[in-house]
């Protein structure tokens, strides 16, 4: 009875670091600020975001859905925190393959939403499914499966929102535009 | 391949009609008919700014838009080819510089092409990301009734 007593507090308190955590993995992620990802849930091994539409994310003036590309980044984005957040001491990864099925073109307007599962974590890998849907779970706009590899060996230093503001800051600026040579 | 030639105004024709290509301001340059595209770097592509490394999404989105205007480019003008699956390999860690994607057809069949396409930044042979895939292509509405 102890026991499992001890083993759910540490539960929670797993939980409640990756609430606290999951937020600015996405705000202190320049790509998915940039293209207004946002943040919904996080459970251990399972995340969720969102991506509200917005028409510079288009990829066909025609048809005036999102760019398959833009979906790519998203079920990227919530993969990867779902294996950050299964790994028991949070640890950062990087992607290493990513395969889509694109079923359908997502609905112009809709916003987007992304739930990933890691179903499996070994000591630096861990193998995660994700479903892209606009409202509907059993109507998927795209289906992901990837994996992905722990860069270090704890999340200290990129868990500091201070470090990682003052890393975003210290990024190069954009190469010249003009500069084709 | 087959005998197309292209050219600087066609390119543009096609990255207009992509706006999320423009918003990473992907620019080609041609080599004869050989086709490059150029995703700039930009602080706002980056995925992890502690390691200072491109986002998968940000390099898996400009392959699959080389892929797209490399497919359109081959056929007559018609609505842009769309991905049915792709799979992204990453190979080694985009770093905050320029990055350049080529692709080649592998096979173009009437309504389906495979397409591989390699993502580099200092040298050719040592790719950062690699695509392969699948791409839906509009149908030539009027290729049967041509038998007639």
């Amino acid at each position: 009875m102890r026991k499992n007593e001890k083993a759910e507090n540490q539960k929670s308190e797993r939980l409640q670091r990756l609430w606290d955590l999951a937020p600015m993995f996405v705000e202190g992620t320049p790509h998915a600020k940039f293209l207004g990802m946002q943040f919904v849930a996080i459970d251990i091994g399972r995340a969720t975001l969102s991506l509200p539409f917005d028409k510079k994310l288009v990829g066909n003036v025609e048809t005036g859905i999102f760019h398959g590309g833009v979906l790519t980044a998203l079920l990227d984005q919530a993969s990867g925190l779902a294996a950050v957040s299964s790994f028991e001491q949070a640890m950062p990864v990087a992607t290493l393959d990513l395969r889509i099925d694109y079923m359908r073109a997502s609905k112009p307007g809709k916003t987007i939403i992304a739930e990933a599962h890691a179903y499996k974590t070994t000591r630096h890998i861990a193998f995660v499914r994700a479903i892209a849907h606009d409202g509907d779970v059993d109507d998927p706009v795209a289906t992901s499966q990837a994996s992905f590899m722990t860069t270090a060996r704890s999340m200290k230093k990129s868990v500091s929102p201070l470090e990682r503001t003052k890393a975003i800051a210290d990024l190069p600026p954009a190469s010249n535009e003009g500069d084709t040579s | 391949m087959s005998d197309f030639h292209l050219d600087q105004a066609e390119i543009a024709a096609a990255l207009d009609r992509i706006p999320y290509a423009k918003e990473l301001s992907i620019r080609p340059l041609l080599m004869g008919d050989e086709l490059t595209l150029i995703l700039p770097y930009n602080p706002n592509i980056i995925g992890n700014p502690m390691l200072k490394a491109l986002h998968g999404g940000a390099v898996g989105a400009f392959l699959e838009t080389t892929a797209i205007v490399q497919l359109w480019l081959m056929g007559e003008p018609k609505p842009l080819p769309k991905p049915i699956g792709i799979n992204l390999d990453y190979l080694r860690r985009g770093n905050p510089k320029d990055t350049y994607a080529r692709a080649v057809v592998a096979k173009q069949g009437s309504r389906v092409a495979n397409v591989r396409v390699r993502a580099w930044q200092d040298r050719y042979e040592e790719p950062i990301s690699i695509l392969h895939g699948h791409f839906l292509l509009a149908p030539k509405a009027d290729k049967i009734s041509d038998k007639k």
